[in-house]
């Protein structure tokens, strides 16, 4: 989240839009009613009538995997209607900016398209730039050339007849949405935009997100209390635990991970090429080092390039689908599982099953026996003597038997005390992690192979007793520390470059400033001003609870209105003062360099209405899903042209002749992500016991289906039998004058627990974005029939 | 009607305490009153921690009430700025995670092709994987690719991690790349 949780209760309009808070973050709506007390509204765009809907002063409906037209309408309509804040757009985003002659969109492709390699040549996406390397602009945004004019031709095909076509939003619905939210353009009115998977997990996933981006910004309402684009995080930790490096391109605090190419060779070059020459990332190489000392301390000197060449060089995309598809083939003889159960909460799940019994040896840590963990037994459908994998089970303890701290959406790094010993010989994670690397690392001891080489230089030093970590330890090296003296560095303005700071992720480098003071641990829930709540925990970076947050005042430095003020420029005393933390330099005066250029973490140090670094178009637009009902009404490029496609077995697409009907999955209140966490609980279990698919009446008339029946829905993939739920919260989409049907349904269930079912992902495909490979779950084809 | 999993007796009894309370609401009671009551003799001289529900991202503040060494009650946080004392469905009912048969107790061990699970003492869990871990790793380490040092191993791989508290992440991505583990992926993926 750009914003936080309370910042909600100051949104002018609420849009909602492939997240459904009221069913699946449910204390955040808390802050929402508080908005529309105050006389905010609240608008819910979603395939079906959800918990949220039924909460929102707007509801409309669209077909799943339609985001960007309906978007891309609204974007048109704030041009159209002049309705988008022009000062803040001219000079806060990168409107104003000339792109280079030869760019062109054309038939659904941008120029550059190479169809043998499926990607793009992004140099034809590049900006014109002056002598001193800076990107021409027009203020006035009328140059042809313009990011602004070449944004205004793009959705001018985005017109509502056309939109409403695709989507199959009823054409008054679709312009009450457009009319509440986009009259948050003028000054004085924020909007927020909150999504979650329902957003992001589509072929097109990341261009949903930069259609938010692009709309929010010519709205004017990045930096704004009750504004900004917010992530809602599904678990309790996906924010910190992708901030520490979880996923395989980044090291923590999203310095990118090195390559197998010939720049990253060494650190030298490593840092020549990743290193921007503007923004705050020109200090990456501080970030780098200090990190690089933190993982291999005495080990890491001036000579050996502080231990760069130990850390692990990829030659290729290593994430979720690729893991499994070379698991498949049986490229992988190891797996480490840390609390996740990919058999129910993976695309294909069956696939992935089945990819288990190709491993030798696999490690779950978890507090129960899943569904990933048990995929040998017969319950699971193997034959036990068929399958040679190793399985080591190691207990964990819940969140409340350890201590430790998590980061909210709120990117709250809040702590959590242990109120009680694990339960029977279950162990925190953090002991486990200890108890392994120490005895790998024994193994190693006497060893002198270049793959002894690399795990012995790693400096693994943290204290406590038997095999349990001194968590202090972890958390001063995740701050950082003088390397000679030891002493706890203030934040990462104090990093260096030259091995005399240590520092385990920058971007958390200040929660612990000074001795005594983990921040993390704060309680003080006084309001500080604006529902920031200042010294309650720690947000990352700095403490910031409104990212972009210089944007919220005009270029001289004044809030655009009082009601939506959150810091400004002090005169007299000569910096940045209000109710946050400054995301800016406190001191730059609006008159200095930079002085006027919010966005300190992007390259031009404006907003990205124009993206030239994505892999699928520096514009959003609409592509069908993989597997679509109908064929792309905008262009003659059905699916979008950049994503990577599996052949073979792994990933067998459906027709629409066989599957007619839209599935798209979801989650239900009771329940969380697999289930492991609440079906091994007795409450949450009685509470919401079935596996059901949810479908209208209208189709379930046409199928002589009835409520509580016993159905089978098929795909591509494979079928499961569950309860037919039928509602009047699913509509057909009325699509190009026919009707299409689409059934939901939630992807909790599995075999294991007191409450099980069948497992929706065995429906879902292997097919993912094009720049993040998040599987589409949520747009796929299938049919359903009575079991009977 | 279908068919519960677990029937409303069964659900009483593995509920424990909290069946008498809700037997009591059925009777007739004042809910109200039955509810302080029985709150107050269950949570009296408990010891209180502070803790974050692991559900969703929200970060609702949850205050877990423990006696004798149990779990004996637990509430929503009334002085966190989120939730101010409220929890939906999940964080309400945590305190089943420590309650819940389900739990593992003991590390288990699957030897290939058996069909069940055996127990073992951790000693002999950790060695035995990280004699695994080893054979793997030094049978397919990568030092070098057209001339470049790499350092890594594709043949093992780690997954998972959102539920991990923030120093259990950081020590999982150093150890796991340290060992120059390259298929590193975690939930924020699916
Ligand atoms: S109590 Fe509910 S809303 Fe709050 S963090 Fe837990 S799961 Fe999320």
């Amino acid at each position: 989240m750009t914003n936080h949780w309370n910042d909600l209760q100051n949104t002018d309009c609420a849009l909602i839009m492939g997240a459904n808070p009221a069913e699946n973050h449910p204390i955040s709506f808390r802050w929402l009613l508080k908005a529309r007390e105050n006389g905010g509204k609240i608008v819910s765009v979603d395939p079906r009538f959800t918990r949220s809907s039924s909460q929102a002063d707007i509801y409309a409906p669209l077909r799943s995997g339609t985001d960007i037209p309906f978007v891309g309408g609204m974007i048109k309509y704030a041009i159209d209607h002049k309705l988008f804040h022009k000062e803040y757009v001219a000079k806060y985003t990168n409107a104003a900016f000339l792109v280079k002659e030869g760019f062109d969109f054309k038939d659904g492709l941008f120029s550059g398209y190479d169809e043998a390699t499926r990607s793009y040549d992004k140099t034809k996406w590049e900006f014109e730039t002056a002598e001193d390397g800076t990107p021409k602009r027009d203020e006035t945004l009328e140059h042809p050339r313009s990011v602004f004019q070449l944004m205004k031709k793009h959705y001018s095909r985005y017109d509502v007849d056309t939109v409403v076509n695709v989507t199959g939003t009823p054409k008054k619905d679709f312009l009450k949405v457009c009319d509440a939210f986009c009259s948050t353009g003028k000054p004085g009115k924020a909007g927020t935009i909150m999504y979650a998977m329902g957003t992001t997990q589509h072929t097109v996933g990341t261009q949903n997100v930069r259609a938010f981006g692009i709309l929010q910004l010519l709205l004017g309402n990045i930096g704004l209390p009750g504004g900004g684009i917010n992530a809602l995080r599904g678990e309790s930790n996906v924010q910190g635990s992708t901030d520490f490096g979880l996923l395989f391109g980044d090291l923590p605090g999203y310095v990118g991970a090195p390559k197998a190419i010939p720049e990253h060779a060494t650190l030298k070059g490593y840092l020549e090429k990743e290193t921007p020459k503007t923004s705050y990332w020109t200090n990456k190489p501080k970030f780098l080092v200090s990190m690089l000392k933190a993982w291999y301390g005495p080990n890491a000197t001036k000579e050996n390039e502080f231990g760069y060449q130990y850390l692990p060089k990829g030659n290729k995309n290593y994430s979720h689908m690729m893991l499994f598809n070379t698991m498949h083939k049986g490229g992988l003889d190891g797996a480490f599982l840390f609390g996740t159960n990919p058999v129910v909460g993976g695309p294909n799940a069956g696939k992935e099953k089945e990819a288990l019994s190709h491993l030798k040896w696999m490690v779950a840590v978890d507090l129960w026996e899943t569904e990933t963990s048990a995929f040998w037994q017969k319950e699971a459908g193997s034959d036990p003597s068929k399958i040679d994998t190793e399985v080591f089970l190691l207990p964990a303890c819940s969140s409340f038997e350890k201590e430790g701290s998590v980061s909210n959406s709120s990117r709250w790094m809040q702590y959590r005390w242990k109120a009680i010993e694990p339960k029977g010989e279950s162990k925190a994670d953090l002991e486990i992690l200890n108890g392994l690397a120490t005895r790998i690392k024994k193994l190693y001891k006497n060893e002198s192979s270049p793959a002894a080489e690399a795990i012995n230089a790693l400096h693994w030093e943290y204290g406590g007793h038997g095999d349990h970590p001194d968590i202090d330890v972890v958390c001063r090296e995740i701050n950082g520390y003088d390397a000679v003296t030891g002493k706890l560095v203030e934040n990462f303005n104090a990093l260096l470059d030259d091995g005399s700071t240590v520092c385990g992720n920058w971007i958390y480098s200040g929660f612990y400033p000074e001795e005594g003071k983990n921040l993390s641990k704060r309680r003080d829930n006084k309001d500080t001003g604006g529902g920031n709540f200042l010294n309650w925990s720690y947000a990352w970076p700095m403490n910031r609870r409104i990212l972009y947050n210089r944007a919220a005042a005009d270029p001289s430095g004044k809030p655009w209105s009082k009601d939506k003020a959150v810091i400004w420029w002090d005169g007299v005393q000569k910096k940045w003062t209000g109710y946050d933390v400054p995301d800016f330099k406190a001191v730059v005066a609006p008159t200095e360099p930079g002085g006027q250029s919010p966005f300190i973490m992007m390259k031009d140090g404006v907003g990205g209405v124009f993206a030239p670094s994505l892999n699928d178009g520096p514009f959003p637009e609409h592509y069908e899903p993989y597997e679509s009902p109908v064929p792309n009404m905008f262009s003659r490029q059905e699916s979008n042209p950049t994503i990577m496609i599996f052949g073979g077995s792994f990933n067998k697409r459906g027709d629409r002749s066989k599957f007619p009907i839209v599935g798209t999955t979801y989650r239900v209140s009771e329940h969380w992500q697999s289930g492991s966490m609440t079906r091994n609980q007795e409450w949450l279990s009685e509470l919401s016991a079935h596996m059901f698919i949810e479908m209208s009446e209208e189709l379930a008339e046409e199928k002589g289906i009835k409520n509580k029946d016993k159905i089978i829905v098929s795909s591509a993939r494979g079928e499961i039998t569950a309860y037919a739920m039928v509602t009047k919260r699913f509509k057909p989409h009325i699509v190009d004058g026919k009707k299409i049907h689409q059934i939901g349904m939630p992807w909790h269930f599995g075999y294991k627990g007191f409450a099980t079912g069948d497992t929706a992902n065995r429906l879902t495909p292997h097919i993912g974005d094009a720049n993040t490979t998040i599987p589409e779950y949520k747009a796929f084809l299938c049919n359903v029939r009575r079991a009977d | 009607m279908v068919e519960m999993n677990i029937n409303r007796r069964q659900f009483l009894k593995l509920t424990g305490a909290t069946a008498a309370t809700l037997a009591i609401v059925e009777l007739g009671f004042n809910e109200k009153e039955v509810y302080a009551s029985s709150k107050e003799l269950k949570i009296a001289k408990s010891t209180v921690t502070p803790t974050i529900c692991c559900y969703c991202g929200v970060g609702c503040g949850i205050l877990v009430h423990t006696k004798n060494n149990q779990v004996v009650y637990t509430e929503g946080d009334p002085d966190h700025p989120v939730n101010e004392g409220k929890l939906c469905s999940k964080g309400t009912t945590i305190r089943q995670l420590y309650t819940t048969e389900k739990r593992v107790l003991k590390p288990r061990y699957r030897a290939p092709g058996s069909s069940e699970w055996v127990e073992k003492d951790w000693e002999w869990m950790y060695e035995r994987i990280a004699k695994r871990v080893k054979e793997t790793r030094d049978a397919s380490f990568i030092e070098k690719e057209g001339g470049i040092v790499v350092n890594k191993t594709e043949r093992i791989a780690s997954l998972g991690g959102a539920a991990l508290d923030n120093e259990e992440t950081y020590l999982l991505s150093k150890m796991m790349r340290g060992l120059g583990i390259v298929y590193l992926e975690h939930q924020a993926r699916i």
